[in-house]
């Protein structure tokens, strides 16, 4: 079973999230970054499969050099080796051209199934995974909380509102995991220290013959024009003055209506 | 001396915290009011291999460096100091055995106290032996095969738990006492662990006297040479003293962590206490005497490493000095949360009581004055 996570190193979520003026990126500068917490799920489910059916977890990730630490933590979760794609003529890729990029390395590993999370805390699209399922011409299942491999298929299940659908599909595939689909492990002591010794080979865009016409802010179809703050939340309303409970029962109810609330 | 740590000490640190923070934070109040060794922790530092940080890499360990250790208890001690208590027992215990044990000793003990399977205790005070060692009654009598051991001990850390105590004691020898170490297995016919401790703070982390009456152990069991005693207690403590200090500076940071986000929070007069000067005079100061303690700390740990001369110095240094930091530290966070500080729910109550011990064991900070003291009168 050979299995590959992509991961994404993104800025700690309780920290607070600054834009580069101008350039609407943001700024990883001046934070702490670490493995998005999506993404744990995957390595989580990616080790699990290992440990049940044997193989190898290989651990994807393109960003800028320091992303090599997201690659160590999940090597440290059981993750066997990591590629990292990492040159500066990808910076300002959109979703569509992260999955060319992540598509051209995956071309070159082999592999059984493709794991990630449902999607990264910092942007927030999503789009990843259904794009390199087209990109790969591979079946693609999102937002899956349980996952099952027998031979050559797979069979996930993602909870509805209404119940559970199961679905089953050939490999290779790609698979979005949801939240919640595992507990995702806390690296042991030694998993940390053996993470070091892991393979971990670092690619460029010349390495990977990428067109580049495709890839970074070139090859990016999406741009952001503009990015504004969430407004703070404006003082709530109290109703103080009324002759009597009924009345200011109306005032309350007055106010849902008006707010299109009831 | 250079402390900066490496990428696996930073990786490790950052796990211990996000453990701790996660899987104890929850439930500290909870191993405070229960006041008795919380297993399920202990369990919880197996399963993560947390025990490796007390023993050196030949015997299972990580790296065998104190100063990895020290990162590990800070960040436990953050969260819960009597859960730092159970690593910082193991490495008192674990380092007079890398230092003075045979091959056959560190092979036995080592390999399984770096896993946990094994805990260790440091029985060396009796009820009128504290920082007086010297005063100590507990004696060691040479039988066939081995020493029969007869005394008591008190106010050891965890040895109602433990599977193994380094004993020190008495040995007449050539017309005179000599201080000597053994290793006293608990299930020995003889040992009785008679009193746990009710006590003020850290009340998660058992403090026990037991009986030795007529204790056999085997030759195999002595640590060291006869009448090394001494040497291997003033050793080991250099060691305990850098750990216990970085535990408390773990304490210290997590009442100020507490403390801070309350006073981000905590609106009087129509705005946050943090943006009162009366109280960022008081944050800015904690910060500061918490961080000059951690400095120190890791120095005395990169001295220890590194074996460097002035370790006694240092390692009297950092205990003394990152535990009044914390105690003054821990007392200012409950004074900042008023009257919420000095309820159990907030934790920073507990965190006062647990700061005080670590002015008083592992050697009071009067003594480490001292010891510095005579230090530097040495060199003048």
């Amino acid at each position: 079973m050979q299995t590959v996570v992509l991961v994404k190193q993104v800025v700690d979520t309780e920290a607070e999230k600054r834009l580069l003026p101008g350039e609407w990126r943001l700024d990883r500068a001046s934070v702490e970054n670490i493995l998005n917490p999506y993404d744990e799920y995957a390595v989580e489910a990616a080790v699990q499969l290992k440990e049940e059916l044997g193989g190898e977890v290989t651990v994807l990730s393109m960003g800028p050099q320091e992303a090599e630490e997201a690659i160590r933590k999940a090597l440290a979760m059981g993750a066997d080796r990591g590629v990292l794609v990492s040159d500066p003529v990808l910076q300002g890729s959109d979703a569509l051209a992260t999955a060319r990029v992540l598509a051209q390395v995956l071309r070159g590993l082999g592999f059984d199934l493709v794991l990630c999370g449902s999607m990264s805390t910092d942007a927030q699209t999503g789009l990843v995974p259904a794009a390199l399922g087209e990109l790969l011409d591979l079946p693609v299942l999102g937002a899956v909380n349980r996952l099952e491999v027998h031979g050559g298929s797979l069979k996930a299940a993602r909870q509805t509102d209404e119940g559970a659908i199961v679905y089953e599909c050939p490999l290779p595939a790609v698979v979005a995991v949801a939240k919640g689909i595992n507990e995702p492990r806390y690296p042991s002591l030694r998993g940390i220290m053996g993470a070091k010794k892991k393979p971990l080979d670092t690619k460029t865009a010349a390495d990977l013959a990428l067109e580049l016409g495709a890839v970074g802010l070139g090859g990016a179809r999406t741009r952001v024009h503009a990015a504004t703050s969430v407004p703070p939340r404006a003082a709530g309303k109290t109703v103080t003055e009324y002759e009597s409970p009924q009345e200011g029962a109306r005032l309350l109810a007055d106010f849902l209506h008006e707010n299109k609330l009831v | 001396m250079d402390h900066s740590l490496s990428d696996e000490q930073v990786a490790i640190a950052t796990m211990v915290r996000d453990l701790m923070t996660n899987e104890v934070g929850p439930r500290t109040q909870e191993i405070d009011e229960q006041g008795v060794f919380p297993t399920w922790v202990a369990d919880l530092f197996r399963k993560h291999d947390l025990f490796a940080v007390t023993v050196p890499e030949d015997y299972g360990g990580i790296d065998g460096r104190l100063l990895t250790h020290c990162l590990v208890v800070e960040q436990v001690g953050r969260v819960c100091a009597s859960c730092s208590m159970i690593l910082g027992a193991q490495s008192l215990g674990a380092g007079p055995i890398t230092l003075f044990g045979s091959a056959d000793q560190k092979e036995r003990w080592l390999t399984r106290l770096a896993t946990g399977e094994v805990l260790v205790a440091f029985g060396l005070t009796e009820p009128n032996a504290g920082s007086d060692a010297k005063a100590m009654t507990t004696r060691a009598v040479p039988t066939d095969g081995g020493w029969r051991l007869n005394g008591r001990k008190s106010f050891i850390t965890h040895a109602n738990v433990a599977d193994v105590i380094i004993v020190f004691a008495k040995v007449k020898a050539d017309g005179a006492d000599q201080i000597t170490a053994f290793l006293v297995e608990t299930d020995r016919a003889g040992f009785t662990v008679d009193k746990i401790e009710h006590k003020m703070g850290l009340r998660g982390s058992p403090t026990c006297s037991f009986v030795l009456e007529d204790v056999w152990i085997p030759q195999a069991n002595m640590l060291g040479e006869l009448g090394q005693g001494l040497e291997i207690m003033l050793r080991g403590l250099h060691r305990g003293r850098i750990g216990s200090a970085a535990q408390s500076v773990g304490l210290g940071q997590g009442a100020l962590d507490i403390a801070a986000a309350y006073a981000t929070q905590r609106e009087q007069f129509g705005r946050p206490l943090a943006r009162m000067q009366a109280v960022q005079t008081i944050v800015g100061q904690m910060a500061t005497e918490i961080e000059a303690a951690r400095q120190l700390v890791y120095s005395a740990a990169c001295r220890y490493d590194a074996r460097a001369a002035d370790i006694e110095r240092f390692s009297s240094m950092a205990k003394l000095f990152a535990s009044d930091a914390t105690m003054r530290v821990t007392g200012d966070a409950v004074q900042i949360m008023g009257g919420y500080g000095y309820m159990v729910e907030y934790g920073v109550e507990r965190m006062m009581r647990d700061a005080k011990v670590f002015q008083i064991f592992e050697g009071a900070n009067q003594i480490q004055q001292i010891t510095v003291a005579r230090d530097v009168f040495a060199k003048a």
